[in-house]
Order: C-alpha cells, then sequence, then structure tokens
C-alpha cells in the first residue's frame, strides 16, 4: 500500500528519524495557518507547498492547463494562500502519473531547509528495500540526492553504497558508519547521518514497509541531516498487525473500478486495452492476457476471481469489467480444479441473465473437472456466449470476435 | 523415482482440523497420499479423518516418524508453523499459505537454509508426484504418471501445463508449484535443478513470471548444466510497469524482470521457450524428439 508523505513522514519522526518540519492542509487557509504555526516552531519565514498524491516527480510536475508546479516556494503568506489555492483541485501530471494526471486533494506546508550558513546544503539519496535476489533487506545509498536512483546506478555505479542486512543479527552500528563514510560526511552531519539511518532502519522494520525512499535526504548548511521527501510503501500482508497504519489507506488515489473489486474479494487491475478477462488464478490470469495480446487483441484488464468462482463472483467480474467503455469482447478463462465447471458454468448464465443486456461478445472457457458439461451449458443456453475446451480455440475466438 | 515426495513419504498437515487442512487432507488421502496424522495446538491426543492429531510437530515426528509436512495455517502464524517443522527435524516443507508478511519470510527463509531443509512456498499449490503422493491442492485427475518434470510459480497455470502434458500423451514425474511470493524457500533454478538430477525425468517445463531474477538464474544454470529438454514461458508479457499482478512478486520493477528480458535470456540458454501457454504440450513433444 502507498502512502502520502505527510503520513510517511508522521512515521518517520515517530521513529525519531530527522525531517524537515511540515503540517498537513486542504484548503488554502488551512495552508495559510499551517504556515503560521511553522514560523512559530522553527522561525522559518520560507515555506514550501507541496501537492499530495501517490507519485513521483512532482517538483518538475504541471497543474494540467497551467504552470503551477506541484512543489512551490513561499515567500509571504499571502504566496502560501495564492499557490494553495492553485494547486487544490487541480489536476496533476507528473512523470510517474500518466497523461491523465492526479487531483490535488491534501497539501503539505513545509519548513524551509535549504536555508543559508557556514556550509552549502547537499541532497543525498537513501532507500531501503527487499533484495529478491539474496532474500534481504539493503539499504541503498547515493551523493547523488534529487536524480533518479534508476540513472545513477546506470550512468555512475560507483556512486552508489549498498549494505545487505542480515536478518539474524539486524542492522548494525558498523553498517551505518560504512554508509556515512561512503558519502563522504564527516563531523557532526556523520554523527547525525548514522543516527539518522539507524532511526530509519527501525522504521522500516516497524513499520513493515515495502520500500521506504528518502529523495534527498538533506545535509543543512549547519551539518544537520534529515529527510526532506518520504516515499513509503507498505506491505499488504502485514496491514493486519498495523491498524494505525492501516487507516492511511486513501482510497481516492486508486482507480474506483480496483476499489469496487477489492470489495467484491476480486483482484482487478485496469488496463488500456480492448478485450476484457476474467480468470481464476494470478497466473494463468497474466497468461491469458498474454493469449489476448498474441490474438491481436490489448488486455483491458487483470482480473483473479481466485478460488470461489460462482454466479455471485462472476457477476461482480462482468460488472466491474463492462463500466470500462473500451472492452469489446470478454474472455472468461477458468481452470477447474476443485470448483467444477459445471457450477462456473451455471455462474456465468445466472449472471448474464442477472445483467441483462451485454452488449459485448462473450468467450467462456472451462477446463478441468466436468469441462464438456460445462460447455454444454454454456452451449445450450441461448445466450450470445460461445465456449472453448482448449485454451487454443480460445485464443482463436478472440481472434474471430475482434477480427 | 520422482523428487521431493513419493509414496514412502510419512506427510503431516499443519492446521490439520482447519477448514482448508481437512478438506485437502481428506483430498490427498483419498488419493492414497500417505498422511501419517496432523498438528493442530491444543487437540493433540484427538483423531481427525482417522489419523492421529498431535500438539506439535515434535511429536508428530517422534510418535509417527513424519519427514514431510504440508502447511495450510493462516498467514499470521505460518512463518511460525514453519519454524516449528524446520526446528522438530522435518526435511520438506511445504507451505500452502497465502499472504505471509515479507518480514517474517525473510527470518523464516534464513532460519530453514540453517537447517538444511527444503521449504517450498509459501503462496503455492504444492507439489503432486503423480501415483505416489499428492501434497498439495492440485486437482488430482488432472495429472498420469509420466517422465516430464514441471516447476511453476502459479497454480492454476501449473494445471494449464499439466493438463496439456497428460493429453499429449506424455505424464508428470513430479511438478512443483513453488509459489507467486517475493521470498520463497526454493527457487526455480534449485527446483530444476532437483528434476535435472532425477533419473526419472526426461524433460522440464519452468513457468516463470514478472517480477525477480529466478528464471535468469536458472536459465543461466540450465546452460551449464542442462541435459534434458526444457521447455519455458514467463507469465505476464502485457503487464505494465509498477503494477502488482495478483501475486505479491508478480511486479516489474525494472528492465531485468520483464517478462520479455526473462524469455530473451531462457532463449539464449536453449530453452524451448513458446509465446503463448496454450503451446506447452506440444512444444514438449517436439522438444522430446530433437
Amino acid at each position: 500500500m502507498n502512502i502520502h508523505e505527510y503520513q510517511g513522514k508522521e512515521i518517520l519522526k515517530k521513529y525519531n528519524v530527522k525531517i524537515g518540519e511540515g503540517i498537513y492542509a486542504d484548503t488554502p487557509e488551512g495552508a495559510v495557518e499551517a504556515a503560521k504555526k511553522l514560523s512559530e516552531t522553527t522561525g522559518t519565514k520560507v515555506w514550501i507547498v507541496k501537492a499530495q498524491i501517490h507519485a513521483g516527480g512532482r517538483g518538475k510536475g504541471k497543474v494540467i492547463g497551467t504552470e503551477v508546479r506541484g512543489v512551490m516556494v513561499a515567500k509571504t503568506l499571502d504566496e502560501v494562500r495564492e499557490k494553495s489555492k492553485a494547486l487544490l483541485g487541480g489536476t496533476l501530471v507528473t512523470i510517474q502519473t500518466g497523461e491523465q494526471g492526479k487531483v490535488v486533494n491534501k497539501l503539505l506546508i513545509a519548513a524551509d531547509v535549504y536555508y543559508p550558513g557556514e556550509t552549502q546544503p547537499k541532497e543525498l539519496y537513501v532507500s531501503i528495500l527487499l533484495d529478491r535476489g539474496t532474500g534481504q533487506n539493503v539499504i541503498i545509498a547515493s551523493t547523488e540526492g534529487g536524480m533518479d536512483i534508476e540513472e545513477v546506478a546506470h550512468s555512475t555505479p560507483e556512486k552508489i553504497t549498498k549494505e545487505f542486512i542480515d536478518p539474524l543479527i539486524g542492522f548494525q552500528g558498523f553498517q551505518a558508519r560504512k554508509i556515512a563514510f561512503g558519502l563522504g560526511l564527516t563531523g557532526p552531519a556523520f554523527k547525525d547521518f548514522v543516527v539518522f539511518i539507524t532511526n530509519l532502519y527501525k522504521a522500516y522494520i516497524g513499520a513493515d514497509a515495502s520500500m521506504i525512499e528518502i529523495n534527498p535526504v538533506l545535509k543543512t548548511s549547519d551539518g544537520q541531516i534529515l529527510a526532506v521527501d518520504a516515499k513509503i510503501s507498505l506491505d499488504d500482508n502485514a496491514l493486519y498487525r498495523h491498524p494505525d497504519l492501516a487507516a492511511y489507506r486513501d482510497i481516492t488515489e486508486e482507480d474506483p473500478l480496483e476499489v469496487e473489486a477489492g470489495e467484491n474479494n476480486l483482484n482487478y487491475v485496469k488496463l488500456d486495452g480492448n478485450v476484457g478477462c476474467m480468470v481464476n488464478g494470478a497466473g494463468l490470469a497474466m497468461a491469458t492476457m498474454d493469449v489476448i495480446k498474441l490474438s491481436g487483441g490489448e488486455p483491458a484488464n487483470f482480473l483473479d476471481v481466485g478460488g470461489g468462482a460462482n454466479a455471485k463472483t462472476v457477476e461482480a467480474g462482468f460488472r466491474i469489467i463492462l463500466k470500462d467503455p473500451n472492452v469489446k469482447a470478454i474472455l472468461i478463462n477458468i481452470f477447474g480444479g476443485i470448483v467444477r465447471c459445471d457450477r462456473v458454468a451455471n455462474g456465468v448464465v445466472e449472471a448474464y441473465k442477472a445483467i441483462g443486456d451485454i452488449k459485448v461478445p462473450i468467450i467462456v472457457r472451462l477446463q478441468g473437472t466436468n469441462a464438456e458439461e460445462g460447455a454444454k451449458i454454456i452451449n445450450e443456453s441461448g445466450l450470445k456466449v460461445s465456449s472453448a475446451v482448449l485454451l487454443k480455440d480460445a485464443a482463436a475466438l478472440v481472434k474471430k470476435v475482434i477480427g | 523415482m520422482s523428487v521431493l515426495v513419493n509414496k514412502n513419504s510419512k506427510i503431516i498437515v499443519q492446521g490439520f482440523t482447519g477448514t482448508e487442512g481437512t478438506f485437502h487432507a481428506q483430498q490427498m488421502i483419498e488419493y492414497g497420499t500417505n498422511v501419517v496424522g496432523g498438528v493442530t495446538p491444543g487437540k493433540g491426543g484427538s483423531t481427525h479423518l482417522d489419523r492421529p492429531v498431535f500438539n506439535t510437530v515434535e511429536d508428530a515426528v517422534k510418535k509417527a516418524g513424519a519427514d514431510v509436512s504440508i502447511i495450510f495455517v493462516p498467514p499470521a502464524f505460518a512463518a511460525d508453523a514453519i519454524q516449528e517443522a524446520a526446528d522438530a527435524g522435518i526435511k520438506v516443507i511445504i507451505c500452502i499459505t497465502e499472504g505471509i508478511p515479507v518480514m517474517d519470510m525473510i527470518a523464516t527463509k534464513k532460519y530453514v537454509k540453517s537447517k538444511g531443509v527444503t521449504l517450498i512456498g509459501p503462496n503455492c499449490p504444492g507439489v503432486m508426484t503423480p501415483g505416489g503422493a499428492k501434497v498439495g491442492i492440485m486437482p488430482a485427475f488432472i495429472f498420469k504418471p509420466g517422465r516430464i518434470g514441471i516447476v511453476s510459480k502459479s497454480g492454476t497455470l501449473t494445471y494449464e501445463a499439466v493438463d496439456q502434458i497428460t493429453k499429449a500423451g506424455l505424464g508428470q514425474s513430479t511438478a512443483i508449484g513453488i509459489g507467486g511470493d517475493p521470498i520463497i524457500g526454493t527457487s526455480t533454478k534449485e527446483a530444476v535443478e532437483m528434476l535435472m538430477n532425477d533419473p526419472e525425468t526426461d524433460g522440464i517445463i519452468m513457468i516463470g513470471e514478472i517480477g525477480g531474477g529466478m528464471e535468469a538464474e536458472a536459465a543461466r544454470w540450465i546452460k551449464e548444466h542442462g541435459t534434458k529438454p526444457v521447455v519455458g514461458f514467463i507469465a505476464g508479457q502485457t503487464a505494465p510497469k509498477g503494477r502488482r499482478m495478483g501475486h505479491a512478486g508478480a511486479i516489474v520493477g525494472g528492465a531485468d524482470d520483464t517478462a520479455a528480458a526473462k524469455m530473451k535470456i531462457m532463449e539464449e540458454c536453449g530453452i524451448f521457450v513458446v509465446q503463448s501457454p496454450a503451446d506447452l504440450g506440444e512444444t514438449m513433444v517436439k522438444a522430446l524428439k530433437k
């Protein structure tokens, strides 16, 4: 589960990870109040207005039809108000949102941490995530803060330090020092960083995160280390033991059809194609999408109905797929193991009748337990549904209907 | 002789008396699998499905000589169940449970490796040696004893492959569902290696999906050590970057873990890669003739 920057910073604060202070706001007046309060607590005279959406690249992104950026500096309270007003309700397009962008409903008003001082502020990069190859967590750090880390890894791999964490002993002091030395830190900043990274790892473990990316980590002009941004993803499987973090879910950031599918215990991902599909099992669902593509179509979705493909789940699946206007045909592919194909077939017929007027052709491929009986039920239903037993035949039918 | 499980395996079911455990244990027993008992803490001493129930895996090992365990314990307790089995001296642990937190699996995997235990899964359909033992949730009737080994991250896609192999007139030595989580006990390469070393396996079907680098690792190993034809497929050629496709591990992160990148490496390593999952069976028949 992805969460907002301001929520991520709340988690960091709980684990004593130093952050650039900020206050949440969702109205222009709330933003001004937040800015005033920040001045009282931090003494800042400059504020950063930051759009809160589940996507990166906000600083370079623009609100559609304007020159308004997703992250802006405000030097007066009036500017805080104006810039907040310009962002709220606007649709922000960044390199990660796609063309359609994301509507901005929430803001973070942050204190400026790039103030002048003895040294130049310096941006660094730190992330913690699972390394699937070794089955261990890894900390990745780089002197190139503010940059895309994949780009840095590609062009200047020597600027990246990696530290793997043995789960049996956890993250150790020598590793924290190694990373700090690798970033070229000295003096108070070195000490501050060791504390920073140690606590950041505690936050990662404590929150059952699947990724924490702090880009940039800032060494301020007076040698402090703090998180300017916070991108955190949480492990969905572990949310049951963190009800406080589960409450961070923001469904306005999710596709409404995906939310509806989730409520029906369906695993659905919306895609851009023209052939919808409904499958039991994630692997077979992905493979079915591939079959659609090989037959000349484009998959409109991923949809795993799981182990219990019955009339209710099939109907919910139909309704969700049919809400996508791009769908020109639907392929149902069920491999009946425990679930019997004749039952699934009856479920399809029932669901079809319950919905009534389905305009797009439907292909049902049932294989496994009682496959022949299933095909017979479909064929004798009198509905505009064609059936197949072999995957190959289903592919040919897809080709025919979208021809 | 197949791999991992056979008719002599002494199998226990952890989470024996739960709904899932009961249903699938029943099916396993009906297939003729040698289920010697089960474990449900607090119900030790009772009998379920005509088999003894034990409080601990340790008891099951001591009293019933168990050497293989299959786990149907809910996700919050599954990592603990795996650790208990490894601690008790079980040598092959098959964990069906889906939804175990990643942090739990990181430590658990390290622990079972340190014990020299083979863990299959989690989030997998189990292991099937047709005619010998069904230790999983696969539908038994699609299998037929034979000489093709199958390794797959997915459940129903495994059934698809099994079905095609059976319909092609071949049969299976052992089918191993390794699981779709980001952290699994046995990698694609390790499972392929078992089948490559099995004298009763003549060919291998290797089914992967987007995410991670396991298929590439297996492909490179096959290039070096392969002695039998391998037919491969990667699901998710049309999956977009950054979106999780059902399985917790099925997500494209970078350029190396796309289906296209994996299929390319597999082809370069001499694997017969099919573009469509509908061609797995036929391609194996052809590959065996070469």
